[in-house]
């Protein structure tokens, strides 16, 4: 076992890490999905690296090729994809909903006026 | 990659920060080409790269396009996703070394999927063969989880046209 048989893996941690840091430290809506999706491309990978052998080529059988890389975590991961992307747009909804709702996209902004409603600019108006 | 994360971390123009993303999600499917992940890969570059791109333009187009100053140190949050990685990264000493041909991967299902696959089915791309012949009940649920969204989003930003033209 040599450094170099794991780091595969911390690449993939370093970008789920670097997800989950944008998800928890930063107010803006749009940036924390965008760091969601930073998340699931690192667990993709997570999947994909165990099923990869060196030598071995893509699952599509040819008489010419004997060893082939695993394609079951492939399809899980072309089925993960799609959803990532539908959770996606459905959370880009919300935030557009939460804009028109607050002017506001900001996390912060938005829990000072759920505290003080009487701050809220379009609450004033009859 | 792990640049292209970086500077999308630090960058708080959020334009910036969706090209950023396309760029990274582009060098991922890269990464899968290398890994042997083709059908991923192209998926990757389409809708990953293509279609998120275009929805999260489409989203910044009705929000605003900067991003605040956080209002506190994120130090709360590194230490926090520092000490989780710490902890996965010692997790991995367990899991089987990179391109292993004897982890429990490659040794269960994969092989009988490799070997009767294109005799049972007659398709020679083995990931079409499990996507739509052994696993045809997780496609079904694919499409209805990205039909549910759907009918999310229309019942979300729907609303929003009902109400304008009921005010005028």
């Amino acid at each position: 076992m040599n450094f170099f048989s794991h780091y595969d893996y911390w690449v993939m941690l370093f970008l789920a890490m670097s997800g989950l840091f944008i998800v928890i430290a930063r107010g803006n809506l749009i940036k924390k999905l965008v760091g969601l999706a930073i998340l699931q491309t690192s667990v993709y990978l997570l999947y994909l690296t165990p099923g990869k052998i060196v030598g071995a080529t893509a699952p599509i059988v040819d008489a010419s090729f004997t060893v082939y890389s695993n394609p079951l975590p492939q399809v899980l991961i072309l089925t993960a994809i799609v959803v990532g992307v539908a959770t996606l747009a459905l959370g880009l909804a919300l935030v557009v909903r939460i804009r028109e709702e607050y002017d506001s996209i900001e996390e912060d902004e938005i829990l000072r006026l759920d505290l003080d409603p009487a701050d809220d600019k379009r609450e004033a108006k009859p | 990659m792990m640049i292209a994360v970086v500077a999308l971390t630090r960058t708080r123009n959020l334009f910036a920060v969706v090209v950023l993303f396309g760029l990274y999600s582009f060098l991922t499917a890269t990464v899968m080409v290398a890994l042997d992940a083709v059908d991923v890969a192209m998926t990757e570059a389409a809708i990953g790269a293509g279609f998120s791109t275009v929805l999260l333009l489409g989203a910044l187009h009705l929000c605003k396009s900067e991003e605040e100053k956080p209002a506190h140190k994120p130090w709360l949050p590194l230490a926090v996703t520092i000490g989780t990685g710490l902890v996965l990264v010692y997790g991995t000493w367990d899991l089987p070394p990179f391109s292993d041909a004897t982890a429990p991967i490659h040794t269960h299902v994969a092989p009988r999927y490799l070997a009767d696959g294109p005799r049972v089915t007659g398709v020679p791309n083995v990931v079409t063969t499990i996507l739509a012949s052994y696993r045809g009940f997780d496609t079904l649920g694919e499409t209805v989880v990205v039909f549910t969204a759907g009918i999310g989003v229309i019942a979300l930003l729907g609303r929003r046209r009902y109400v304008r033209r009921g005010k005028q």
